[in-house]
Formats: C-alpha cells, sequence, structure tokens
C-alpha cells in the first residue's frame, strides 16, 4: 500500500542522512595484518591492553574499524564462548544475531548465555567517542562528518574543541563547516577578546539553538548583585540584537508550527468530511451515520491489530482497505435497506440515519464494551521529526496529513476518470435526466453512498493511529465534519479540502489565545454567522439547477 | 362550542387535567397500601413526564407546523433550566457545604471571591421567572433571526440548530463560564422556601407542571388555529409562495421559534426542581434529537401527538433503562428508522387514516 | 421596510407606463438569461410576452417579483418605486402579484383559507394572530369565491382540487390581493376548453382596472385577449405590436420556425 511505499522512502533517506556507513575499497594486506591484531589485542585481560588495543584500531583506515569501535561503545561486542571469535551482537527476542567482526559477515543466531561481553571503563568509553568522532570527522560522506561534529557539539571539552578547530580549514562541505563554526563560536564567547566574542555573537545569531539562546541571554543577565555577567557594553548590545534576531526566527518557528498543528487538523477533518460531502452533495443526503461508519473503520484497525500483533505496520496497511470494505459494504446496506425509500425527504433521511448511527454504536459497545480500546502506533509512526532545536513535527500527524491528500486525489482521480465518477456527477447535476438517458440510478446512489461509506471507514483508520477507539469516536466529529462540507459548499470536494484546511489551521490560531474548547466554539459561531453571509458556502454550485 | 368538533383536544385536556390533580392529591390524601395511593415515584415520574410534554409540543409547533427541523431544541430547555437551577442555587444560601452565604459551593471551590453579575438577581423568584422565559426566548430571537433573514433553510438549518446545541454544550463545560462545569448545578435546598425534598413539593411541582402544560396547549392551540397559524403551515408547504403573497416569511418563523423557545425554557425550568439536577449534558445533541423522535412518533402537526409521543417514547425508555440498559439504544435507533420510513405521521396520524378509512 | 411605507394607489403613473424595465441582464454561470432588455408596461394594459423556451420570460417576471437580482440594468414601478431595492414581500405588498407556472396552491389549507391568506390586509405576524375577518373582506372572498367557481368546495383542501381549478385558485389569490399588475405565468395550462374561455373572459375584463402582464405558449389564446404583444428572443425584445404585426414579423417567424 501506499502508505508503505511513503515510509519506505522516509527510511531510506533517514538512513542515508543518519548511517550510512562509508564503504570505501581498496585495502592493502598491511593495513589488513594490523586490523587482526587489534582485533585480537581487543580481547586482552587488562583495560590498559585494551585500551592500547583501541588505538591501534583508530589507526587502521578501515570503515569495519569504526563499526568495531562502536559496537564496543554500545557494549554490542562479544566474543563466543566457544572459539573466543570476536562478533557484533544484535539484540533480538531470542538471543543475539552475530556477524563477524572481522570480516561482517552474518553468524546467525545463538543464545545470550553463549556470548561474552567485551566491557569498557568509563575512562575508555570516554576515549572511544573521540576517537569514533575523530573517525567520523575523516570520513568521506558529509553526512556522517555532520552527524559527528553535533554529536561532539553535545558535550564539548578542550580536546574535541582542538580536533575540530584542526579540522575546520580541511572540510569542504559547507553545513559541517557551519556547525563546526556554530561550536567553535560558542566557545568564543568566553574569550577574554572582545572582537573575538562580537565576531562570536555575530556568528551565533544565524544558528538558533537551545544552547545558543542559553549561552546569549548568559551575556545579558544580570548576578545577584545588579552586575552584569557580561562587562561589556558592546558585547551586551550585540548579544541583545543577536537575540532578538533569534526570537523573530523562533516567532516564525512557532508559525510554521501552528500551521503544521492547523493542517493536521484541517487533514483530519477533511477526511472526516470528504465521504459526507460526496453523499450530501451528490444525493442530497444528510448521513447522520458517518461518524459511525468513521468509527467502525477505527474498530477495524483494531481488530487487524489483535489479530496480528507482531506485524503493526502490516496490519495497518491491512485495515485501509478492510475498513473501506466493511464501511462500505455497511454505508450499502444502509442505502438499499433504508434511504431508497426516503430520497426526496432530507429531514427524514437525516431522522433515519440518526437512528442508524445509534444502532451502530450500540452494537459496538455490545460486542466490544464500552470502553475505548487503544491502538498502537507502530513505530515508524510514532515519535517526532526533529527539524531543529525549536522546530518538531510528529510523524503521525505528518503521515495523516499525507495519506487524506493521497485520499483526496484518489477520490477525485475516481470522479472525474472512472465510469462510476461520470455517472455520479450526471446524477449529482440532474438526477431525472441522467435517469432518462439510462443511468441506473438506484445503482449509482447505491455506489454512491457506498464510496462515501468507505472513504469515512478510510477515515476511521487514520483516527485510530491518533486518538481512542471507542463507541462515541463518530459523535466527536459529526457536528465538525458538516460544518466543513456546509462551509466549503455542498458538492464541491475541493470547497471541503479548502474549508478543511481553514478551519484546522483557525482553530489552532485561536486555541492559544482562547483554549481548546473555546477555539472551537468561536470557529461554531463563525461557521454559523459565516452560513448567514453566504448560505451556500465558500464555493457554491452555481446555476439555475440550485435555484429549485 | 370552543371545542367543537375536536374530540381529541377534550380528551387530552381531561387526561392531563386528571394527572395533573388527582395524582398528586391521592399521593398526599391516601396512605401507602392504599389502592388509590400513588407513590412519590410516580408523582415524580409524572411530573418529568409532564415537562417533557411540554418540550415536546414545543417543537411539534417549530417542526410540525413551520417545517423547521430543529435538532436544536434542547438547548433552550436547558438555558431554562440553567435559569431555574441559579435560583435554587442561591436559595441554598450558607447551608452549602461550604457555608458561604452568597458564592454557591462550585465557586467556593474555584476560589472565587465575588458573584459574577449574571449571578445577580437570582435570589428573587420573579427575576428568574422572567429569566427562565427571556433568555431562551432572546438566543432563539438572536439565531433565528440571523438564520432566516438569511434563508438558511432544510437541512442546513437543521446542522446549524445543532451546532448550536454542541456550541453551548462545550462552554457550559467550561468551569469559567460560570455554571458549575461539568457537574452543573445540583443539592437544591429549597424552593420558595419548602424543603424540595418533600411529598408535598414534589405534588405541588407535578400539579405546577400539569397546570402550565395544559395552558401553554390551549394557548398553542389558539396560536396554530389562528391565522399566524395558517400563514405558518403554508410557510412549511409552500414557503416561496408566501412571500409572493407579501407576508415576511422570517418574521413568522421567527415568532414561532421564539414562542416555542420559551414554552421549551418553562419546561426546562418546571423539570429541574422535580429531577433536582442541571448540568451541560442537557445540551447534548443527542437529548435534542429524542424529542425530534417524540414528536415524530406521536404524530407531527398534532399539538397532542407530541404530548403522547413525548410520555410513550419515556415510558419505555424507564422501562428499558431499568430492565436492560444496553437495549434502550438499539430500540431507539429503531424507532427512528420505523417510524421514517413507516410511519412517517406518527401514531395518531396512523389512527387517524386507519379511522378514515374505517368510514 | 421601504416597500410598507408605500400604500397601493400611490404609484406615479403619470407618465403612463407602470412598470419600466431598463437594460436589465441577468445571467447564470455565464449563461445570459436576459440581456439588455428593455420594456414598458402602460396603466390597466393587458400585455402578451412570447417567445420560445430559453427566452427570459420566467427570469423577466423573478426580476420584477425580486425573486432574482439582476446584474445591471434598473426596475422601476410607477415615476418613483425602485423594485431593485425591495424584497418580495415588499414588492407584493406594493402591488406587483404573480401567479406562477406551477400552480403553488397551499394543498393542507382549505380554498377559502387560502384565499383568506391572500386578502389584502396587514401582512405583519402580530396583526395575523389577532386577525379576524370582518364583513367586507368575508364578502370580498365570498365575491372572488363566485368568479372562481369554487363555491361548492370552499372547505375542501386545495390538494384535492384538479389542474384547472388550482389554476383558478391561484388566480383567485392573485384577485384578493388587489394588484396594480398582474404577472400570469402560463394561466391556462391544464385548463378545458370553457375553462380556457372563462379565463380569457376574466382577463379581458380585468384590463383597464389593473395592468396585466401574460406569459403563454397557447397562440390562439394569446390572440383572443391581447391587442399589445412582446415577442421575447434570447433575453431581449425581439420586437412588440399588435399579433398580426407580430405573426407576419420575418424575424419571429425565423426564430419559431428558423432553428
Amino acid at each position: 500500500m501506499k502508505p508503505n511505499s511513503f515510509r519506505w522512502c522516509c527510511q531510506v533517506i533517514l538512513g542515508f542522512i543518519l548511517m550510512s556507513p562509508t564503504l570505501s575499497i581498496g585495502q592493502e594486506n598491511t593495513a589488513e595484518d594490523a586490523f587482526s591484531a587489534a582485533l585480537s589485542n581487543l580481547k586482552a585481560g587488562s583495560m590498559q591492553e585494551r585500551g592500547q588495543a583501541i588505538e591501534q584500531l583508530a589507526a587502521v583506515q578501515k570503515p569495519q574499524a569504526t563499526t568495531v569501535l562502536q559496537a564496543l561503545l554500545d557494549g554490542r561486542l562479544f566474543t563466543l564462548k566457544t572459539d573466543g571469535q570476536l562478533v557484533i551482537g544484535e539484540e533480538i527476542e531470542t538471543g543475539y544475531k552475530l556477524t563477524d567482526a572481522k570480516s561482517a559477515e552474518s553468524l546467525g543466531i545463538v543464545e545470550r548465555s553463549a556470548t561474552q561481553k567485551i566491557t569498557v571503563n568509563n575512562s575508555l568509553r570516554t576515549s572511544l567517542r573521540k576517537i569514533i568522532g575523530r573517525l567520523q570527522l575523516n570520513d568521506d560522506d558529509s553526512a556522517v562528518r555532520l552527524a559527528a561534529v553535533s554529536a561532539m557539539g553535545k558535550s564539548v571539552d578542550d580536546q574535541s574543541l582542538a580536533m575540530l578547530r584542526g579540522h575546520l580549514p580541511m572540510e569542504q562541505d559547507e553545513s559541517v563547516q557551519k556547525a563546526i563554526k556554530l561550536i567553535l563560536g560558542q566557545e568564543q564567547l568566553n574569550s577574554a577578546d572582545k572582537t573575538v566574542r562580537l565576531a562570536a555573537i555575530d556568528l551565533l545569531k544565524e544558528q538558533a539553538s537551545q544552547n545558543v539562546v542559553n549561552r546569549l541571554n548568559e551575556l545579558v543577565e544580570k548576578d545577584a548583585d545588579g552586575h552584569y555577567l557580561e562587562a561589556d557594553s558592546d558585547v551586551r548590545n550585540q548579544a541583545e540584537a543577536a537575540l532578538s534576531k533569534i526570537n523573530s526566527q523562533l516567532q516564525m518557528y512557532a508559525g510554521i508550527e501552528t500551521l503544521f498543528f492547523g493542517l493536521s487538523l484541517g487533514a483530519v477533518l477533511v477526511l472526516a468530511a470528504i465521504g459526507l460531502a460526496i453523499t450530501f452533495g451528490v444525493m442530497g443526503v444528510i448521513n447522520m451515520a458517518h461518524g459511525e461508519l468513521m468509527m467502525l473503520g477505527a474498530y477495524t484497525t483494531y481488530v487487524t491489530q489483535q489479530l496480528m500483533p507482531n506485524h503493526l505496520g502490516l496490519s495497518l496497511a491491512i485495515a485501509v482497505p478492510a475498513a473501506f470494505i466493511i464501511s462500505a459494504l455497511t454505508g450499502i446496506v444502509i442505502e438499499r435497506g433504508i434511504i431508497r425509500f426516503l430520497y426526496g425527504r432530507p429531514l427524514e433521511t437525516l431522522l433515519a440515519t440518526f437512528g442508524v448511527s445509534l444502532f451502530l454504536q450500540q452494537t459496538v459497545r455490545s460486542i466490544f464494551s464500552p470502553l475505548n480500546r487503544s491502538v498502537a502506533t507502530p513505530e515508524w509512526m510514532s515519535g517526532t521529526l526533529q527539524i531543529n532545536d525549536f522546530l518538531s513535527l510528529t510523524w503521525n500527524r505528518l503521515y495523516i496529513l499525507v495519506f487524506c491528500l493521497m485520499v483526496f486525489v484518489l477520490l477525485l482521480q475516481i470522479l472525474k476518470r472512472t465510469r462510476l465518477g461520470l455517472e455520479v456527477r450526471a446524477v449529482a447535476q440532474n438526477r431525472n435526466m441522467a435517469k432518462a438517458m439510462g443511468i441506473p440510478t438506484g445503482r449509482v446512489d447505491a455506489l454512491t453512498f457506498g464510496l462515501g461509506s468507505g472513504i469515512a471507514g478510510v477515515a476511521g483508520v487514520a483516527l485510530s493511529q491518533i486518538t481512542n477507539v471507542g463507541p462515541n469516536l463518530g459523535q466527536a466529529y459529526i457536528v465538525d465534519s458538516f460544518m466543513v462540507v456546509v462551509f466549503g459548499g455542498v458538492g464541491n470536494l475541493w470547497g471541503t479540502l479548502v474549508a478543511g484546511f481553514s478551519l484546522g489551521i483557525a482553530n489552532k490560531l485561536l486555541e492559544p489565545y482562547a483554549g481548546a474548547v473555546l477555539a472551537k466554539i468561536l470557529v461554531l459561531v463563525f461557521i454559523i454567522l459565516f452560513i448567514q453571509k453566504r448560505p451556500r458556502g465558500l464555493f457554491p454550485q452555481q446555476g439555475r439547477a440550485v435555484e429549485g | 362550542m370552543l371545542f367543537k368538533n375536536d374530540k381529541a383536544t377534550v380528551w387530552v385536556l381531561a387526561v392531563l387535567a386528571a394527572i395533573s390533580l388527582i395524582v398528586p392529591l391521592c399521593n398526599l390524601i391516601f396512605a401507602p397500601g392504599s389502592p388509590l395511593y400513588f407513590s412519590a415515584y410516580t408523582v415524580s415520574l409524572l411530573g418529568k413526564y409532564t415537562t417533557f410534554a411540554l418540550l415536546g409540543m414545543s417543537l411539534d409547533l417549530v417542526w410540525g407546523y413551520c417545517g423547521i427541523l430543529a435538532l436544536g431544541h434542547g438547548a433552550f430547555f436547558a438555558l431554562g433550566g440553567y435559569m431555574m437551577g441559579m435560583y435554587l442555587m442561591r436559595q441554598i444560601g450558607n447551608r452549602g457545604v461550604y457555608g458561604d452565604p452568597l458564592l454557591p459551593d462550585f465557586m467556593v471551590f474555584l476560589d472565587w471571591k465575588e458573584l459574577p453579575w449574571y449571578w445577580h438577581g437570582f435570589d428573587q423568584f420573579w427575576f428568574a421567572a422572567i429569566m427562565i422565559v427571556l433568555v431562551p426566548g432572546a438566543l432563539a430571537f438572536l439565531f433565528g433571526w440571523l438564520a432566516f433573514r438569511s434563508r438558511v433553510t432544510g437541512v442546513y438549518l437543521s446542522i446549524i440548530t445543532q451546532a448550536l446545541t454542541y456550541a453551548l454544550l462545550l462552554a457550559f463545560f467550561r468551569n469559567e463560564m460560570g455554571f458549575g462545569g461539568n457537574n452543573g448545578l445540583t443539592d437544591f435546598k429549597e424552593i420558595l422556601g419548602f424543603n424540595i425534598q418533600s411529598d408535598a413539593v414534589r405534588a405541588c411541582l407535578l400539579m405546577a407542571s400539569g397546570m402550565i402544560l395544559i395552558l401553554a396547549f390551549l394557548a398553542s392551540r389558539w396560536v396554530v388555529n389562528s391565522k399566524l397559524g395558517r400563514v405558518v403551515r403554508a410557510i412549511r408547504d409552500q414557503e416561496m409562495r408566501v412571500r409572493f403573497l407579501g407576508y415576511r416569511v422570517e418574521m413568522f418563523k421567527l415568532w414561532i421559534f421564539v414562542f416555542a423557545a420559551m414554552l421549551a425554557g418553562i419546561a426546562g425550568a418546571l423539570y429541574v426542581p422535580q429531577v433536582g439536577i442541571i448540568n451541560p449534558s442537557e445540551f447534548s445533541p443527542l437529548n435534542s434529537l429524542e424529542i425530534v423522535i417524540w414528536v415524530a412518533i406521536g404524530g407531527r402537526g398534532t399539538l397532542y401527538g407530541a404530548i403522547v409521543g413525548a410520555v410513550l417514547v419515556n415510558y419505555t425508555k424507564t422501562l428499558l433503562t431499568g430492565w436492560a440498559p444496553e437495549i434502550w439504544l438499539f430500540f431507539l435507533g429503531a424507532t427512528f428508522i420505523l417510524v421514517t420510513v413507516l410511519l412517517p405521521d406518527g401514531l395518531l396520524g396512523f389512527w387517524q387514516r386507519r379511522l378514515q378509512e374505517q368510514k | 421596510m421601504n416597500g410598507l411605507a408605500l400604500k397601493p394607489g400611490q404609484v406615479d403613473t403619470s407618465h403612463g407606463p407602470i412598470l419600466y424595465l431598463e437594460d436589465v441582464s441577468v445571467s447564470f454561470d455565464g449563461f445570459k438569461a436576459l440581456n439588455k432588455l428593455s420594456l414598458y408596461i402602460d396603466a390597466g394594459e393587458l400585455r402578451c410576452l412570447i417567445g420560445p423556451n430559453g427566452a427570459g420570460k420566467t427570469t423577466l417576471m423573478d426580476v420584477i417579483t425580486g425573486k432574482t437580482r439582476p446584474d445591471t440594468g434598473s426596475v422601476f414601478f410607477g415615476q418613483t418605486i425602485d423594485l431593485l431595492q425591495m424584497d418580495e414581500p415588499a414588492i407584493a405588498q406594493a402591488g406587483i402579484c404573480r401567479k406562477f407556472q406551477k400552480p403553488s396552491v397551499f394543498e393542507m389549507l382549505s380554498v377559502f383559507e387560502n384565499l383568506e391568506l391572500a386578502l389584502a390586509t396587514d401582512k405583519g405576524a402580530w396583526a395575523t394572530l389577532f386577525a379576524k375577518l370582518n364583513g367586507t373582506q368575508r364578502d370580498r372572498i365570498e365575491q372572488v369565491l363566485e368568479t372562481i367557481g369554487l363555491v361548492e368546495l370552499r372547505s375542501q383542501p386545495a390538494g384535492i382540487l384538479s389542474h384547472g381549478q388550482k389554476q383558478w385558485l391561484e388566480i383567485g389569490m392573485l384577485l384578493m390581493q388587489e394588484p396594480k399588475v398582474m404577472l400570469v405565468d402560463e394561466p391556462i395550462a391544464g385548463m378545458t376548453h370553457q375553462e380556457v374561455e372563462r379565463t380569457a373572459e376574466l382577463l379581458l375584463s380585468l384590463q383597464g382596472e389593473r395592468s396585466i402582464v401574460v406569459v403563454e405558449h397557447d397562440m390562439e389564446f394569446v390572440r383572443s385577449i391581447a391587442k399589445h404583444v412582446t415577442v421575447l428572443h434570447e433575453g431581449s425584445v425581439l420586437t412588440e405590436g399588435t399579433m398580426d404585426e407580430v405573426q407576419n414579423d420575418p424575424r419571429v417567424i425565423q426564430v419559431y420556425l428558423g432553428d
């Protein structure tokens, strides 16, 4: 499925950025020998010998050496009890998955008890970190170098500073240069030379991070006696200016974050409303059970997850089509069983579908209990995308945003390019004419309703990732999604999209000032007032047909 | 004669009068165990049904006669209830848990120092009584004036009425609103100086509810039989045509909407002292939809149909929730579907048609 | 509210015409329903509007009665009353009343009640609540019931009437409003031959007293009542004149028969 391939792309990209090992070829025999010797020394007893072995390994110009050092640091380097072979182990449920430390060949899985960990003490650990950092600084891949620099930046000491200072002139890559300068700049703030300090501030103000802000704040603060910590007023003023510049940058990040939250809320609203827009726009039917069809989709996710607890990602991928089918079938049953007897009586349809919604709610309550069920989020969807110290976006909301757009595009294509879409649009525009031309309106109605309901189910899958799954899930969204449809203009998918996103953003913009509940109320009141001005929404359908 | 050709009305009035007089009197006069004794439980149950009947009838005016499917009618009921609740809270005085002579308990709990301005005056019953009618009426006026003037009709109107009550639900959940937040207003002690828990007061409340229902029924009947009633029915069937006859349709809709909202407010005010609590859940859209089903079951456009429907559905609810609570929603859902598909005129409409066919 | 101030009788027709439409254009979604149409109706005149489907006849009535706002142009009632500033009820109360193409009587109300609602009187909500028919008003309703031949059916719900009877009831409702200008959209559709003749008689008897604009497809009927005929085509006036003049106009023949 699509979300999976997206996830795959993300992982690949991420993988390249963060941990891609460099595979330099061209080894010499001497290096090979030195490597073997160093590895066998690692197994030696005393910490001192081990330290020397580490130095030897560091001298070997081989990527595998770096890997071994990293494994040592992480506590993943073992000897096998049987033959003393040096291996790197990766912990899995049943034991360790081994690779040979020297050749990187896979050696299969062994029990934990079959291995002996090679331990390091604190001082070794410190020197390991530095050595790895230094090795990585010399790496051919600029991404690895960048990662090394930022790792060093987290705990600065003289040695690493010296290392960075030495490396800077050789560095070709601009972003790595910048990162090094940033670390050095923070250090230079301590300089006794005023011009050095001023230059450092100049450099730092381009680089917003929590550390920088803290350091700059130190410069403008007073101590307990009311004296400035920084004696020089020029430096203080410069720091003030830099801070205000960074602050405006921070505001921008806050703005971006609000926008993101708004868009992701909007995406949820669009997902919830778009199926409704179809049934309402095409058939003039208000489906009050729409929220419950979303609920069915969410419960479908829950059930698939229960069936395959070890494959969260796969279960989610299966849940999407499953939820579509289940909700769509339910929708078709509702349409054929109830709604088709009520065409031309929109208010009655509203009441009958409300009855359906109560029925579905109670059914779910009876089967799954009234308590909320939690649906687990796959690993690749949890956590955040850290863009910098001040801006991080949560993955699940990002995925939902993308998912929403995909569903929207897919739906648009269905309506535009398929036979069903053509018939649906024909019926929407002029039911009688369509019938006269031989379009089976009954079948089109059923399929349209099924399509709208199926999308509700898919929306339910998305919802299950950000909220609790319970019998009342649908109710919470029904009023909102109606507002989106009404705001956007009935029978216009683009209107629904724009309306959903703008309502989402409006909600999130208001929240800091008014609080979540009041923001929601304000938005509702706004829509009520908006309908006064434009009773047919943002993008009304035009023409004479509407007048009747 | 006043009720010529209207046997049904005479019957409804007779039954209502009997319930509102005989039941409470029997409750007070006869001892428990006597065959003529009605228990306090019956009295309070009937009192509750009576207020629901009034509420259902008020929605019938709007929906059955004017064709406006208001999905937020419960909001006016709840507002009337809150007005009464505020009066009852002020009556508690210093008998609350915190013993503050002025502030209700929840305000003390929230560490408020002063009574909010909108709580002033509610220590007087006459003031509360005016507000019970005025506040729901004013909200209905404001909302209706905006909605009807811009010709929002049909399902759009239904949805924004639902949004209205939903917004109020959210608002009243907030502690900052000063209406007790989540818990609402409760722990009432006295009404007009009498112990609200006593049998006599309960009996009187049923009597008052019954009398007010009868008065409201007569007033509503007069309204729907007036020329205004005919204009309103004409609007239900051919809104455009009425406009071309020179009537300002929005004014008529507004009139009936506000009138109905006031009746609903009164119903809410009578309801609260009988159940002893008012909280934001009364604003929930589901409550408003239940009112719709009372009217639909009883039969739209007949005032007594709404009364019959309200009592019938609520009696069933009492039975079912006592017996097997999970069945109630199944039942309610099924009722919605069956009534709209099979009984569009409700039980009374169905019955009347059967009678006509037999003739 | 501006319309309410004007009582019937205050319409200034000193220059002859009672309705002035000048350069009126209406478009729906790019389609020009009316295209710079100009039309004058004299006080007391009986005018027939004809034209093929889509010529803009119904849209024209919509514009006059306030249902549709034109994009450009002006519409005046007499010399002074700007109809574009008024909404439908105000226009109706000012004295321009309309019979719809599709009969739209109130089917749940009785014939009598239909006429009662149309009665020219104070139409505010409170006044309506307390309204009671006085003697003159009752007589007026009786008189109209007689005119439209529905005396027997007075207490029946309008829903049971035949199509022709509904048309008559509509005309009766028009009469009850005592309008200055009557806009009559397809009055004889669904009527028997006798009913058509009576309709023609009725309309002829009303002219002079009121201005009447009739939209009709039935040429025979138009010929029997109209002195003055206006032909609409593609949203503007193609030609005007007597029935004979119009029927011999080559452009009219082209429009009706050509394409």
